[in-house]
């Protein structure tokens, strides 16, 4: 059976490449991770992510799980969220970390930046309607400083507020006192990141190395 | 003799003719003569018994001698400084070393042609213990330390693998040269060609790193280029001190070689130990310098300076020690002292810093030109090579090492880059000039070296800015934070070492999460005063709120006119039909209200000048605008569900400065009944009247007798903030920016109904400026609440009232009190 397989899987690896832009060698590990994740199964639950220990100490879990189990980033065109993803649709996730290649042209990196403020956007819409509210934005913030000691809750807020207050003053310039600014579109989303390095910060470097066997180790 | 020089080169400087130089020549040297006529360092200065009458005159210059001389070289080196920079357009293309180096080389030609002799400013002892620490510290502390810390592998293996690679490089290659006959240096042995070399491998790119903020080159290249100077700096003076003892050494043998390499292991780490230590028993004592804000910063610097003297003491990197024991300090001391504190210390060690650079490098200049030189052309070109070919092999060599564990890898451009910022500087100069005198050669030593520093601060220096342009090397966006870029670059971090944890790869965010867990559970409680963590956001929040909140005041001063006439009618309109004229309100509103902000500032400003010599005015002002500007937009944006939605107890105060929360809520609290409690109905116009009065002084000191001093300052500072914020919402609303809407569709729905009164026409909750002064006059029990939170506010309307046309206003309140409840 052995060789058959590996065959088989070693097909799927080239296909999977093909179609997510990691190496061969990226995808055998993150296979491998994968398979430690999901203990075997083909399948990953939020249950196994949740139980991750690594996981605790970060502010946003819960966002970063909820970002696997969503539709909008596993290429699917609607609004939802799966109960449980196969490798493929893992691998679909994390590409959206991927660095830049270098040589592209200028339109191939401003895709690549759409996608991943895309991804970034997503997080922040939970409810999916193409739209950022404040209290999703507030609740956003919130996780996000939640780990941060002590800070009033009020604090956050504020924070949050003057952050879309800022979306609004850039986006919307001048406003009629009866308009208001019902929450931050995908348009706004990008407008108010042109600064935003995206391509260097957000970026994993996916080792070729086979690591998950390291740290076992370790 | 030496104030001769002090003389001729401020002469110089002040380019007064030639001529008038001999006349002022004949007076020092009378003057130099004086001392011994007196005892030196007599204090009393009485002159001897042979002499029977007072003097009428006297001077003593021995004894003022070294201090006079420094002063009037750091003077002279200032004053060239400011000299070139009031011509921009010079140091904007010319690094400013090149241009201290120049006047240097003036002031040599001066003192060569009057046979002066340089005086001896620059001795081994005095550049280790007073120039070299102010010039390492200030490095180490203005470190941006997050970009150093993601970077740190590749900066440690520059500075450290890279300074050892290039001298020995450039040692066994120069010693390979000196067997050539030709070049007449066979003398120069192995140990003296690594001495050499060592000294010439520090790398100290100021003007690089000056051109680098100006084109803001990317964050990577300018950290590596920093740490790289700063920590090669540190592994130089380790290699220096080894190789001139091993110079002294007649043989060397290979246990002096393993020893050397333990020596240096131990030197460094000493030195990060020693640091840490020192750096955390900083932190710890400004816990307590709260007290004693006058002499705050001298921690930070004798703490600093302890770790170098320390550091020296035992013989390890004292280098290292200071610039560990800033990076670690600077966190928590920061976090720690007051902001004005915190500015000294930044201004001190800046101005301290570049004192001594300055210095330095315009001591180079007169050295070249007054002393005497061995021109071994060989030999120095020789150097000039190997120097630069070394360091471009080393940064491709290492280059390659590091580019596979680099997230952001360095291309061809960035390596181009990195070899042509090895610029030499100030501290190779100071090294090589204190050379013991045992090195037979050290003045091809010396010359070498200037030629080097010569070489790459002029050539490099000067050509780096338009090679930077050239081949457009990536750029950092740096400029204009905003709230939101803030938020999603701590967003991104957090993300992406979730999905390294994820993936069961242990990247740089690994190990900050892993070091942001045991700062925040053990180190802050230990050496914070005030133990709240506060995250990048919120500091970057605040700082642009009191931006905003300083642009208000500074624009508020034009729009000063107000026609109380306009109020009245609009203050009827809107109690009719509320929102259609709410813009109208609001832009009056205010403007009223930054008179009368604008006034207490004043006071408030008058009023701090009085304070006493040891103790620094407070600076609750920066705290108050602080206040002031939160709570702007606060209610502007939750405008009508905030008095009486539960939610929040009291919601101004959501972001004091740390520690103050409870205290001032609670005084509002009070103060909010106390007024409707103390004045009657009928005397309520003198009493805003009186109110408002004491709302301006109240900083001063003066105010209701009912009322302790302290509530006395609160009362003002919650007043100001209800007239502030009232305005700012105004501002909100017909400035256009929209804050009033934004928050409808979120407030609402948690906002039970009742609540949301800011549609009701004359509901008690209606938030814009009429609708509060109705409050006044009903009873207390009704509402209690609102009052409590909304209280003070009433002081503060009807001051304006007050100020404004009480006439006009008064006689709309009243029929409305009827129609409350």
């Amino acid at each position: 059976m052995g060789t058959s397989y590996s065959a088989r899987t070693e097909h799927e690896f080239q296909d999977l490449s093909e179609r997510t832009r990691f190496s061969i060698d990226q995808i055998s590990n993150l296979n491998k991770r994968f398979k430690q994740l999901s203990n075997n199964k083909e399948t990953l639950s939020r249950e196994d992510l949740a139980s991750l220990p690594d996981l605790d100490n970060n502010p946003i879990r819960l966002q970063i799980i909820n970002a696997f189990f969503d539709k909008r980033n596993l290429g699917h065109n609607e609004v939802g969220i799966v109960q449980e993803i196969c490798f493929e649709e893992f691998l679909m996730v994390l590409s959206h970390f991927q660095p830049t290649r270098t040589g592209t042209t200028e339109d191939n990196n401003e895709k690549l930046r759409q996608e991943k403020l895309r991804f970034l956007f997503n997080m922040h819409d939970t409810d999916g309607n193409g739209i950022i509210t404040l209290d999703e934005y507030r609740q956003a913030v919130e996780e996000l400083l939640s780990k941060a000691g002590t800070i009033e809750p009020e604090t956050v807020k504020a924070i949050a507020d003057a952050a879309m207050l800022e979306v609004a003053s850039t986006t919307r310039g001048k406003m009629e006192p009866d308009e208001f600014y019902e929450g931050i579109t995908f348009e706004h989303f990008l407008q108010m990141l042109k600064t935003l390095d995206i391509e260097t910060t957000m970026h994993v470097r996916f080792l070729n190395l086979d690591t998950v066997n390291m740290r076992c180790g370790k | 003799m030496t104030l001769v020089c002090f003389l001729t080169t401020g002469l110089a400087l002040l380019a007064l003719p030639r001529g008038s130089l001999a006349e002022i020549l004949q007076k020092p040297t009378a003057v130099t003569d004086l001392p011994s006529v007196h005892p030196a360092g007599d204090p009393m200065a009485f002159p001897g018994a042979e002499q029977s009458n007072l003097p009428v005159f006297a001077m003593n210059y021995t004894r003022i001698q070294v201090p006079f001389e420094i002063t009037l070289w750091v003077l002279l080196a200032s004053f060239a400084k400011i000299g070139f920079h009031i011509y921009h357009k010079v140091t904007f293309w010319v690094p400013e070393s090149c241009l201290l180096i120049s006047i240097g080389l003036m002031v040599g030609a001066i003192m060569h042609a009057v046979y002066e002799q340089p005086p001896a400013v620059l001795s081994y002892n005095i550049f280790f213990l007073y120039m070299l620490p102010p010039m390492v510290l200030e490095s180490g502390y203005f470190m941006p330390t997050r970009p150093f810390f993601e970077n740190i592998g590749t900066v440690l293996l520059f500075a450290v693998v890279g300074t050892l690679w290039n001298s020995i490089g450039v040692g066994v290659s120069l010693y390979a040269v000196c067997q050539i006959e030709a070049l007449q240096v066979q003398d120069i042995n192995l140990q003296e060609n690594l001495l050499f070399a060592s000294i010439i491998s520090a790398v100290d790119p100021v003007a690089v790193l000056n051109v680098f903020e100006d084109v803001s080159v990317n964050e990577q290249l300018y950290i590596v280029v920093f740490g790289e100077s700063l920590f090669s700096d540190a592994v130089t003076v380790v290699l220096y001190n080894m190789f001139t003892f091993i110079a002294g050494m007649p043989k060397v043998e290979s246990v002096d070689v393993a020893l050397g390499v333990a020596r240096f292991f131990v030197v460094g780490l000493g030195g990060l130990v020693f640091g840490l230590v020192f750096g955390i028993v900083a932190s710890f004592t400004t816990r307590f310098t709260s007290n004693v804000r006058e002499i705050e910063p001298l921690f930070i610097f004798m703490y600093s300076y302890l770790a170098y003297l320390v550091a020296e003491l035992f013989n390890i990197s004292s280098i290292m020690a200071i610039v560990t024991c800033a990076l670690t300090m600077k966190y928590y001391v920061e976090e720690n002292v007051s902001q004005r504190s915190c500015t000294t210390i930044r201004h001190v060690i800046k101005m301290l810093g570049s004192i001594a650079e300055t210095v330095i490098f315009f001591f180079l200049g007169v050295v070249t030109v007054t002393t005497e030189h061995e021109w071994n052309w060989g030999y120095i070109l020789f150097t000039l090579l190997f120097a630069f070919l070394w360091r471009a092999l080393g940064v491709l060599v290492l280059t390659q090492i590091i580019n596979p564990f680099r997230t952001i890898p360095f291309n061809f451009k960035d390596q181009f880059i990195l070899v042509y910022s090895g610029l030499r500087g100030a501290v190779t100069f100071a090294l090589v000039f204190t050379l013991p005198d045992h090195i037979v050669r050290k003045k091809l030593f010396v010359t070498a070296t200037i030629c080097v520093i010569v070489f790459t601060v002029f050539i490099q220096g000067i050509s780096i800015r338009p090679l930077l342009e050239f081949i457009n090397v990536r750029r950092t966006n740096r400029n204009l934070k905003t709230i939101n870029i803030e938020v999603h670059s701590r967003l991104m971090e957090h993300a992406v070492a979730g999905i390294e944890d994820l993936c069961g790869q242990w990247g740089h965010y690994y190990w900050k999460d892993k070091f942001m867990k045991v700062n925040n559970q053990f180190l802050r409680k230990i050496l914070i005063k005030d133990n709240r963590a506060e995250s990048s956001i919120v500091a970057l929040y605040k700082k642009l709120e009191l931006q905003n909140a300083m642009e208000i005041l500074d624009t508020m001063s034009d729009s000063a006119s107000v026609s109380p006439a306009i109020v009245s009618p609009h203050e009827e309109e809107r109690r009719g039909s509320g929102k259609p004229n709410r813009r109208f309100v609001a832009t009056d509103l205010r403007n009223m209200h930054d008179i009368l902000s604008k006034n207490m500032y004043r006071i408030r400003q008058r009023s701090t000048a009085y304070t006493g010599k040891h103790s620094f005015p407070n600076d609750s002002r920066t705290k108050e605008i602080l206040i002031r500007r939160h709570t702007t937009i606060r209610r502007s944006l939750r405008q009508g569900g905030f008095q009486g939605s539960g939610e929040a107890g009291y919601p101004k105060f959501f972001s004091l400065p740390t520690g103050q929360h409870l205290e001032r809520a609670q005084g509002l609290r009070n103060r909010g009944n106390r007024p409707d409690e103390t004045l009657s109905e009928v005397d309520y116009p003198s009493a805003h009247r009186s109110r408002i009065g004491q709302l301006s002084r109240s900083s001063s000191g003066a105010g209701l007798p009912l009322h302790r001093l302290d509530t006395l300052t609160e009362v003002s500072c919650s007043s100001i903030v209800d007239l502030i914020d009232e305005r700012g919402g105004g501002r909100g609303r017909a400035g256009g920016r929209g804050k009033s809407r934004l928050n409808s569709s979120s407030s609402e729905p948690r906002v039970p109904a009742p609540r949301c009164r800011s549609d009701s026409p004359d509901g008690p909750g209606d938030r814009s400026a009429g609708g509060h002064g109705n409050r006044d006059t009903m009873p207390d029990e009704e509402e209690p609440l609102s009052q409590a939170v909304a209280g003070p506010e009433e002081p503060s309307d009807h001051g304006n009232s007050g100020t404004q046309n009480p006439l006009l206003r008064r006689p709309q309140w009243k029929p409305l009190k009827p129609k409350k409840p």
